[in-house]
């Protein structure tokens, strides 16, 4: 291709620059499609709407477990034992420090939800087991309290507490 | 054609990987310095809008892929899963549905410029040849493609289909069972066309290098059918081809455009809407309208295997014109009678297009004979002939005579 050898900037540049910037835009917005349709789509977002939870049935110190959004999650009604097990730590020793109260909702300290997903490489810790009365992860061995918090193991942070809210004192609404 | 390599890389690394793997030459003198003859007209822009379709297809078809499920009870509602809940969804399906109808229109006008500029004849034998397979490949993977969404029309199409490999003697039942893989169309049938559907574009795009290749070696045909003699006769194809083709490009994307936008369904078949029921056919089965000149020759015959020999032999025929076409002359441009023969060929082709989409009865049956025999004798009479009595006109000198001197 010939080179024009003057400085001045011919309408042939000028149609390169403009085609080749329409060019650019163009197929950046043939992209988008491309891309987007990777997300989840409006089935799997309505699958993931929030659900309801009957709470009577599971018995002083029952742990129960329903899934949301494909994760599993622990509802523990926890005795009075297990309550003050998760209360009275000094909160400074623990791994990830985290008072029980922030993981409870107010007057409902009985209620623990956690997400059942270990922290370390994403295994399903099993409940009532360890020797914190809590989980332990087969995994690796990470062993979670009473209230779900990382005490031994590799697990790096406690388990994570989904969103949720009493709808009534019977029944919580997850997500 | 090639020869002298006016590739001289600026950018270090380029010259680093020149010496390794030579891509950048090779794109180089394949696509900016190529001598592409100067007088190519819009009807060559059609293989480059091809390739283009070619890329279109296969993308749209990988990500439609990630959400289809290809199984009886369940493809129907994955295909309208695409439509509702995918993210644009609706916008890949109906750009892979009517992206398939483009690639038909552009490859029939792509193939009725070879068949009027005589672009089959030698040296470009085994370039037509190539474009005959990369043809029979595209009709297999539009067919399979069809079937996937397992409407009413997918599934007795399938059943038609594949039921025409019956009329082979003996072995016919057999083959027919082999290809169904059960009793009738059914869930083994409709898994093997999604491997094979996935398969074959990457088959159609092998052949495609080949087929570029084939027509690197012996160059471009063009309106006067006459070889370039000199510099003269030719362009860089880059810039002039590359912006012409850009150009129409566009426009083809704008016809295209308009079919997904605002009749995305004008080119298929309300049927289709319908989930497929084995137990009821509908009242009339029809294939998409790019094979509905075939279909119209396969009804046409009386006889079930002389009508399936006559539907594949219609597609065959195309491998032999090199040698059926004895005249010396190659562009219609020089060649009044054939232009007229070849527009009439031209007539024939959309009417058996018009009258496949009709009931087999009455006059349509013997407008789909008359025109049966017509496309035929086109190729096996017409074509040997004229070369033989046609008074040709006469041609031009060369290509730059015919561009810069006289207006042909």
């Amino acid at each position: 291709m010939t080179t024009v050898s003057s400085a001045e900037h011919t309408r042939r540049d000028f149609l390169y620059i403009a085609t080749g910037a329409v060019g650019a835009v163009g197929a950046a917005a043939a992209l988008v499609p491309l891309i987007a349709q990777m997300n989840p789509d409006a089935s799997t977002i309505a699958a993931g709407a929030p659900i309801e939870v009957d709470l009577a049935p599971i018995a002083d110190g029952q742990i129960i477990k329903v899934f949301w959004r494909s994760k599993p999650i622990y509802i523990f009604h926890r005795t009075k034992k297990e309550i003050d097990e998760a209360q009275k730590v000094n909160v400074a020793t623990l791994p990830d420090p985290e008072p029980d109260s922030a993981r409870v909702k107010q007057g409902h300290d009985q209620w623990l939800v956690i997400i059942g997903i270990c922290t370390h490489l994403g295994c399903i810790p099993l409940a009532h087991q360890g020797e914190y009365d809590g989980w332990f992860c087969p995994c690796h061995g990470s062993v979670y309290d009473t209230s779900g918090r990382i005490r031994k193991g590799p697990a790096p942070r406690n388990l994570a507490v989904p969103p949720y809210k009493f709808v009534s004192d019977t029944k919580i609404q997850i997500g | 054609m090639s020869g002298h390599s006016t590739y001289q890389p600026q950018n270090k690394f380029l010259q680093w990987l020149e010496k390794r793997l030579p891509i950048g030459g090779l794109i180089h003198s394949s696509f900016v310095a190529y001598p592409t003859p100067r007088n190519l007209n819009y009807l060559w822009t059609f293989g480059g809008i091809l390739a283009f379709m070619l890329g279109v297809q296969i993308i749209t078809g990988i990500v439609l892929a990630m959400h289809y499920t290809p199984h009886v009870d369940l493809a129907f509602r994955s295909v309208e899963g695409i439509m509702r809940d995918v993210n644009y969804g609706w916008l890949l399906r109906y750009l892979h549905a009517n992206g398939a109808s483009m690639f038909f229109l552009a490859v029939y006008i792509h193939m009725f410029r070879g068949i009027y500029y005589g672009s089959y004849k030698e040296p470009r034998e085994v370039l037509w040849i190539l474009g005959v397979i990369i043809y029979l490949l595209m009709m297999a993977t539009g067919f399979m493609g069809y079937v996937l969404v397992w409407g009413q029309m997918s599934f007795w199409a399938a059943t038609v289909i594949t039921n025409l490999f019956s009329a082979i003697p003996g072995v016919g039942d057999a083959i027919v069972t082999w290809l169904w893989g059960g009793y009738a169309v059914g869930n083994p049938t409709l898994n093997r066309f999604y491997s094979l559907h996935y398969l074959l574009p990457f088959a159609i795009a092998g052949v495609v290098v080949l087929h570029i290749w084939a027509l690197h070696v012996v160059g471009q045909n063009n309106p006067t059918g006459i070889e370039p003699k000199s510099d003269k006769d030719t362009v860089a194809f880059t810039p002039y081809a590359t912006v012409k083709d850009g150009f129409f490009m566009a426009v083809f994307c704008i016809v295209y455009a308009w079919f997904v936008f605002y009749i995305p369904n004008f080119l298929g078949h309300a049927d289709n809407y319908i989930p497929a029921n084995p137990a009821v056919t509908p009242a009339e089965i029809v294939p998409e309208w790019y094979y509905l000149p075939f279909y119209a020759i396969l009804r046409s015959i009386p006889d079930k295997l002389m009508g399936v020999i006559a539907l594949f032999a219609s597609i065959i025929v195309l491998a032999f014109l090199p040698w059926l076409d004895t005249s010396r002359v190659r562009s219609a441009r020089y060649r009044p009678l054939f232009k007229q023969f070849f527009w009439l060929w031209v007539i024939a082709c959309i009417g058996l297009g018009w009258l496949g989409s009709k009931q087999p009865e009455g006059i349509y049956v013997i407008l789909s004979r008359i025109f049966t025999v017509y496309y035929f004798a086109f190729f096996l009479i017409v074509m040997p002939l004229l070369g033989i009595f046609e008074k040709t006109k006469p041609v031009p000198n060369s290509i730059s005579d015919s561009v810069l001197g006289a207006k042909a």
